[in-house]
This record gives C-alpha cells, structure tokens and sequence, in this order.
C-alpha cells in the first residue's frame, strides 16, 4: 500500500520551504506533520517524503531512526510516556510504571488489545520540579502519583 | 534587595507587556550602533546560561565582519538536561522578554533571520511561542522595518523531535538543517560557520532574556548585580525532595544553604540531604557538606568541586541509593549517545552494564575499578561533552560514595529497597 502525503501536509510542506534556505530543513518539521496526520511515520510515508522532497530514502530514514519522538510503529489512541530520569526516578516514577504494567497488563513499548493505550519510558521531560511526570501525546499531567494515575486511567476510559 | 529581572513581570500577553514597559529596550537598541549594543552586553559579563558559561558579549563579537554570508541567530530551547526546566518556564510566564531579547540580539550581530529551536516534547511552549512571534509582528516589532529603523528581522520556531544531543549547538544546527544530530568538529567555529554555512551565533533562551535589561538599564547596572566574575540574575531550578520545587530568580551568589531554606522550603518531612547535583545531571554530584558551604556562582561551586551549569540542582536524601541514581544517569547517557566517538558510545554501554550487574548484587570488587576507568578514558576524548556528562557524575559518585558502590560488590546492596527509591516494586 502506497502512502499518499495529503494535500494539507503538501501545503505545509510548501509553506515550511519559504522559511529556510535549504530544501532539507524541511525535513523534521515536515515528519511533524506526517505523523500528527497518520499517528506514526512508516516505511511508505518514509518513501513518499523522500520523493517529495527529492531526497534519498536512506536520508530521511537516517533523522526517522535518530529522533525519539517519531514512531516507528503504530502507537494506541493514548500514548503513555513515563520519565524514566533523576528526579522523576527519585520522586516515584518507578511504582507509577510497574503500576502501569499492571493496570494495562502490557509492558514497556507494547499497546493494549483495544488499541486504546501504548505505553513508553521516556528520558527527562523537562518539568522535574513537577516529577514525577507522565506526558498523554503531548500533554504533560505533573506531580503524578498512583492515585493520580489511576484517575488519568479512568478519565483517559480504562475499563476495569 | 533581589534584583529580578528574568521573572520580574509575567506577562504572556503582549498587551500587558507592552504596558509593564516591554519592547523599550529594543527600541533603545535600534537607536545605537550594533557594534555599541555588543560593546554593552560585553560590559555586562553576562555569562551564557545553558551550562558553558562563556561570555555572551564575546562570542557575538566573533562573527566576522568582513563576511558577506548572511547571518543567522539560533535560540537554544533544547532544554533537556535532566534537572533543568527553568527555560521552559521562562517561555510560559515571559516569552516576549525572550523574543524582545531575540531581536535586540540579531541587530547587534546583524541577523535578519532567527530561529528558536525548541525541543519536540515542549508542544504547548511551542505553540505559545509561535503565537507570541505573530503578535509581536504584528505590532511591528518584528519584521520589515522594525519600529521605523530600516531593519529586518524573521523569526521561525523550528521543533526538535526527542533528541538530547541536539542541545549541544553543533548538533543543533544539524537538526536544523534536517539531519541526524551529530555535534560537528571544531573548528572552524559556528560564529565563522554555523548554520547553513553562514555565520550564526546560538544562544541559550535565559541567555538572550536577559539582554533587554542590559540595553535598559546598562552593562555597568548589570556587572554590578551578583557576585564578583558572576554578574547578574540567574534563574534555578531545584527538584528533588524538598518542600517548594520549581524554578527561583535569585543574584549570583546566594550561599545554597539560604537557597535551600528560603526558596526551595528545606528537606521534605523526613529526609535528609545526602547529595547535590548542582548544575544539571552531568556536572560532578557534591557531598551535604560540600554543598551547604558553597555560594551559588560560577566560582563557588567550582571550588566546591563541581560546575554551575545550567541552574539545575537535583537533591538527593538519604532514602537514595547512589548507585542505583548513578545506574538512572549512565543509562540515560548511553542511550543519548549520537555514536559518532567511540570512548562515548562503548564506553557508556559498558558503564551501564557494569552498573547493572553492582546494583543486582551481581558484581565483583574489581567491577568499580573498572567503572573508573572507563569514565576516565572516556573524559575529554570525545568531539562534544556528551562523554563528560557521563565521566563527571561517574567519577563523582565513585568518589565521594565510595562504601555505598562497595556494599554493592559485597552483594549487600544497601538496603534501600524498602525505602521508596522505588526498588520495592521493580
């Protein structure tokens, strides 16, 4: 199945050019809007944006592999990521991620059967003043604790 | 008194910026000479605030004069190393202080095109941000012809996307230019070659706020806040187990031991301070003792043993396990390494191996000895700092926690599985 870059990302696309000097700068941003689109970037949308923007395959790969945040797979409706880092680890991160395991009854880098949550470690966030920290896509929820947890799960539509 | 300046007014709307007084200082600039606004940012000593602490006003002098390239200004907003998350709250409570501070800083160097490189994570301060730069456009702050004085400027935010290395400002111009972050060789240095080839100056967010001050009230204002070769404001962030984390505007200078108490409210209810990580996680960790007599400046806490860095001062109590927290970082470290150098990509897998295997109570004596020196051999060999990062904190917490790595070899442990450092769960 071919991955076709719709004609919004194009358009993005388009007007990311005019920002920088050089066609590749546009790359990272443009795989921004890829994966907002599909969710994840995967070996066709790598395909499609090397034919678009005229660069080798190997090439957007290579920054695909290098930058965390681009998933290489399909991630579920809520992705979990937990600060694994100092202060995180230090203010409780580690009973909020085995609790985790055990609520979804999935482990690190897995997706539940419904599709509705995968769930990561992820390095420091940023907001160690606020550890321990859980970001859900891209909102952080701070001062975390496993009764917090388990409302973000309820509120998030974990069946129990 | 404190003199504030970075968190003095919080106004993320530009109205009420405007009103507390913001964009004067920009006006005043643009009535100078370039040349006048570096030679007052120089007299300032404002030091560079993401952790290298290299005078601002020098390195802007550094872009050649008789180049014709254009001339680009990067904001670093990678904020990234674990421990620090002042730049982030900059950004949220005052981000046209740092955008006022973005366009007086690419008149002094004469760049008409500037990026903020923000990290992946921060989506909400990215769209903030962008927001800002529109408004700020808008008024004509920003733009052709900027407040009348027949100069240009274009802002973008460009995001990152999960990378900790790209804080480093090669690396950085990597991934601006779309590619993976691999810190290049220098020289030839990014104010001669930086950014597509052209002369570029990379400053850090707090670095670049705090000029509009400067060019307010005068580099000879400035110098004379904080202490001594330490001049000015600098921006905290304390995490940890203490009663008020978060992020404090203090002058250089503050003995720890106030900054502790009054600030960051003491230890939580039953802890006790065991260890400082007083610059952000790869500066060299500091014993009780050691911290509770040093200042918070460049030189103090150099003399104590460790670096300043970026103002992010982790706290450990006694309810941690130094060999377990060194295991989080080496982790952290190896996973973080572009591979480009070999004492860092090989030697931070070994080192968490290694570490792995004394926390499990698998490892033997001579384990310790071998985690040295490897972080030695590691030390100053790599193109970036990325290998100290992880050298420093190991050699330290070898160091200065010496019997607690012991007990570990002895199969011990250390007794801390019950203690909430989060061992009983795993």
């Amino acid at each position: 199945m071919s991955y076709k870059i719709s004609e919004k990302t194009r358009a993005k696309i388009d007007e990311l050019r005019k920002i920088y000097p050089q066609k590749e700068a546009v790359l990272i941003p443009a795989l921004h809007e890829m994966q907002k689109e599909a969710g994840w970037v995967s070996e066709d949308a790598i395909d499609a944006l090397s034919a678009c923007l005229g660069l080798p395959y190997a090439r957007v790969k290579g920054v695909v592999t290098f930058y965390t945040m681009f998933n290489r797979a399909p991630v579920g409706k809520y992705h979990l990521q937990v600060c694994r880092n100092i202060s995180c680890h230090s203010m409780g991160a580690p009973r909020i991620l085995s609790h985790l395991k055990e609520k979804l009854r999935i482990a690190e880098g897995e997706t539940t059967e419904d599709g509705l949550f995968t769930l990561s470690t992820v390095e420091c966030l940023g907001s160690c003043g606020t550890a321990p920290v859980i970001a859900v896509n891209e909102k952080y929820h701070e001062n975390m604790s496993v009764e917090k947890t388990d409302m973000l799960l309820r509120e998030l539509g974990l069946q129990q | 008194m404190m003199e504030k300046i970075l968190l003095k007014t919080e106004a993320a709307d530009i109205e009420a910026y405007i009103k507390a007084g913001g964009y004067q200082a920009l006006r005043k600039a643009l009535a100078m000479k370039s040349e006048d606004v570096t030679a007052e940012v120089k007299k300032s000593n404002l030091r560079g605030r993401g952790g290298a602490g290299f005078p601002t006003g020098l390195k802007w002098s550094f872009i050649p004069k008789a180049n014709t390239k254009p001339r680009y200004l990067v904001c670093n907003a990678d904020e990234s190393e674990p421990g620090t998350f002042k730049d982030r709250e900059l950004i949220l409570k005052n981000p046209h202080l740092l955008i006022e501070g973005l366009a007086i800083a690419s008149y002094a160097i004469g760049a008409k095109q500037c990026y903020i490189y923000i990290r992946g994570e921060f989506a909400k301060e990215t769209g903030l941000l962008s927001d800002c730069v529109n408004e700020a456009s808008k008024r004509g702050y920003l733009g052709n012809n900027i407040l009348s004085s027949g100069f240009d400027l274009n802002i973008a935010v460009h995001r990152g996307a999960g990378a900790y290395i790209c804080g480093e400002e090669t690396a950085l111009l990597e991934s601006i230019e779309g590619k993976r972050g691999l810190p290049r060789l220098k020289p030839p240095f990014p104010a001669v070659v930086g950014l597509f080839g052209c002369p570029t100056v990379i400053n850090n967010v707090e670095t670049l706020a705090s000029v509009p001050a400067i060019i307010e009230k005068g580099g000879d204002w400035y110098s004379k806040l904080g202490a001594g070769k330490s001049a000015g404001t600098k921006l905290f962030s304390v995490s940890g187990p203490v009663k008020k984390p978060g992020v404090y505007e203090i002058e250089l200078g503050m003995p720890f031991k106030k900054f502790l108490e009054d600030y960051a409210g003491g230890m939580l209810e039953g802890s006790k301070l065991k260890a400082v990580i007083p610059g952000g996680s790869s500066v060299p960790v500091l014993t009780a003792a050691e911290a509770l007599k040093m200042n918070l400046d460049y030189e103090s806490v150099q003399q104590a043993g460790s670096m300043l860095g970026s103002g992010g001062i982790i706290i450990l109590d006694d309810k941690a396990c130094m060999v377990e927290t060194l295991l989080v970082l080496a982790k952290f470290y190896h996973h973080e390494s572009c591979g480009q150098c070999t004492p860092c990509r090989e030697g931070g897998g070994w080192i968490e191996k290694l570490l792995r295997k004394l926390e499990a109570g698998k490892g033997k004596e001579g384990d310790i000895a071998l985690i040295y020196s490897i972080a030695e051999n590691m030390l100053a060999r790599t193109l970036c700092p990325l290998g100290d990062a992880l050298a420093m904190p190991v050699m330290s917490f070898i160091t200065k926690f010496r019997p607690e790595f012991e007990a570990h070899a002895a199969g011990n442990g250390c007794g801390k599985r019950e203690a909430g450092s989060g061992k009983s769960t795993q």
